[in-house]
């Protein structure tokens, strides 16, 4: 059922300190509102309980890609379409760009954004494999002020974050630490364009002399959160790939996840498609 | 009584002239097009950002007016395909669906033709993979997609000869 229009509310602040401003009057009555490819879907399908937006597109604050000698920042509005344009994500962080490249069609890639691909806190979303392989820092703001926290802690369990009513994700930090990476990203979904993911794979390897001196591993779609794979990464370390060490860390990574039936794809898919792909990265590092 | 926003007044530049609309700040540009500015060649399919037949230029890029809310075409510079065509004549690219049967029921053209724009605006010259690409976010329940494949590659063709 459609959404009775006059019952929602939206506002355009003028800069983010009026945004915090009125997040922080009325808690928890404002929300805000970026691209708008999740809120509006829900609002189509009369699934939308929340009534009043804050309309934060415009924020100047919160956009733009900045890059310095260590690290790249990018503003939460950072939409899929600017990601891709970017050369230095381009060179240094590329599964990033092949998230972007992934998620939708053209004009969803023109309007949705990372703030609210990680805000919107699915577990079937495309770019937050690749921010807990990189290990991002995101920057959450309030009127009380600002802190970091690490993306690879942010999401708690289904649906919860790291993150209350009255603020803002304000950017994502990358460490320019992985440009000599091998790096890997598989999105399976049931068609290549626009398409939600039946499962994501996102890995990153640093070797030495043939053998994974650092390795960071995220699957997407196989847990109720974005899974940081610490045990797969704990069994490769130190090791040259080949076919025991394959073999420990696809049971390693059997063990550590937890995927389910739904719309979208089997519980026994997913187990089987995890397996494969962790292989398809240990031949990309082998290679 | 559940409490009730106000309409909003937003103005914006639509098709090269400038216009204002009263709507609720959330309800979909798509609907504003067509029910209060009665402009209907923009068409809806899914109504949820899957299918591409809303899709305008908002700015320079290609959005579905399906998921933008009036209250952000405040100030922004809108194409429909009311704005494609020349005065009378068909844009090329317009001419080249008629000619190529890329168009059928006609359900999907409008979206199509808008997006096919903005890829030939952003890429003059696309390859194969780009003509795929830009256009796979619209979908067409007639044609099998190979006639607006080949409409899109004939008015590539025609705008490098000249012809
Ligand atoms: C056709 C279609 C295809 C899609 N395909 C994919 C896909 O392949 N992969 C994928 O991952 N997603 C996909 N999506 C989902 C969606 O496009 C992304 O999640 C997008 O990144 C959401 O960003 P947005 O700015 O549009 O969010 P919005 O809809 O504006 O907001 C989403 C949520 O985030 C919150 N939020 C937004 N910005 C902030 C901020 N700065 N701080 C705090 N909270 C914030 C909002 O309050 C809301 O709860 C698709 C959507 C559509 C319609
Ligand atoms: S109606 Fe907007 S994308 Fe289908
Ligand atoms: S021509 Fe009928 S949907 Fe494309």
């Amino acid at each position: 059922m459609r959404a009775y229009l006059p019952a929602y509310e939206m506002e355009t602040p003028q800069d983010l300190a009026a945004a915090l401003e009125r997040l922080a009057a009325e808690s928890g009555v404002w929300k805000p509102f970026a691209g708008g490819t999740d809120l509006m879907v829900l609002l189509e399908a009369g699934k939308l309980p929340h009534k009043k937006f804050l309309n934060i597109w415009n924020l100047e604050e919160l956009r733009g890609i900045e890059v310095r000698t260590e690290h790249v920042t990018l503003g939460a509005l950072t939409t899929y379409a600017e990601v891709q344009r970017n050369e230095t994500l381009a060179r240094e962080f590329p599964l990033l760009c092949r998230a972007a490249a992934a998620t939708g069609s053209v004009a969803t890639q023109n309007r949705g954004t990372l703030g609210g691909n990680i805000a919107n806190a699915s577990p079937a979303a495309d770019s937050p494999p690749v921010l807990v392989v990189y290990d991002a820092e995101i920057e959450i703001v309030s009127a009380g002020g600002a802190r970091w926290v690490h993306y690879a802690s942010f999401h708690t369990e289904y649906k919860k974050m790291n993150l209350h009513a009255g603020e803002l994700i304000r950017r994502i930090r990358l460490t320019r630490k992985h440009a000599g990476w091998k790096q890997y990203f598989r999105k399976v979904g049931t068609r290549r364009a626009q398409a939600i993911s039946k499962i994501c794979f996102a890995a990153a390897a640093r070797m030495e002399a043939g053998r994974i001196a650092d390795v960071r591993i995220a699957v997407g779609s196989v847990a109720p959160i974005v899974l940081h794979a610490v045990r797969v990464e704990e069994s490769l370390r130190g090791q040259r790939p080949g076919d025991a060490v394959l073999q420990a860390a696809q049971d390693a990574l059997s063990a550590e996840i937890t995927p389910v039936d739904d719309m979208r794809s089997t519980a026994r898919y997913r187990r089987q498609v995890a397996r494969n792909l962790l292989g398809e990265f240990l031949e990309v590092l082998a290679g | 009584m559940p409490e009730r926003a106000r309409k909003i007044r937003v103005s914006c530049v639509l098709n090269g002239s400038a216009s204002s609309f009263e709507a609720h700040p959330m309800a979909r540009l798509l609907d504003v097009l067509r029910e209060d500015l009665k402009l209907t060649g923009t068409k809806e399919g899914c109504g949820e950002g899957e299918c591409g037949a809303c899709s305008i230029e908002m700015d320079g890029v290609l959005v579905n007016s399906c998921l933008v809310p009036a209250l952000q075409a405040q100030g922004a510079k809108i194409r429909t395909i009311e704005g494609v065509a020349i005065g009378e004549s068909l844009h090329a690219v317009q001419q080249a669906f008629i000619a190529h049967g890329g168009a059928q029921c006609g359900i999907c053209t409008p979206g199509m033709i808008l997006a096919a724009l903005n890829l030939l605006a952003r890429h003059p010259e696309p390859d194969d993979a780009q003509i795929r690409e830009g256009l796979s976010g619209n979908l067409c329940r007639c044609t099998g997609y190979m006639k607006i494949f080949e409409s899109v590659v004939a008015a590539v063709r025609r705008a490098e000869t000249g012809a």
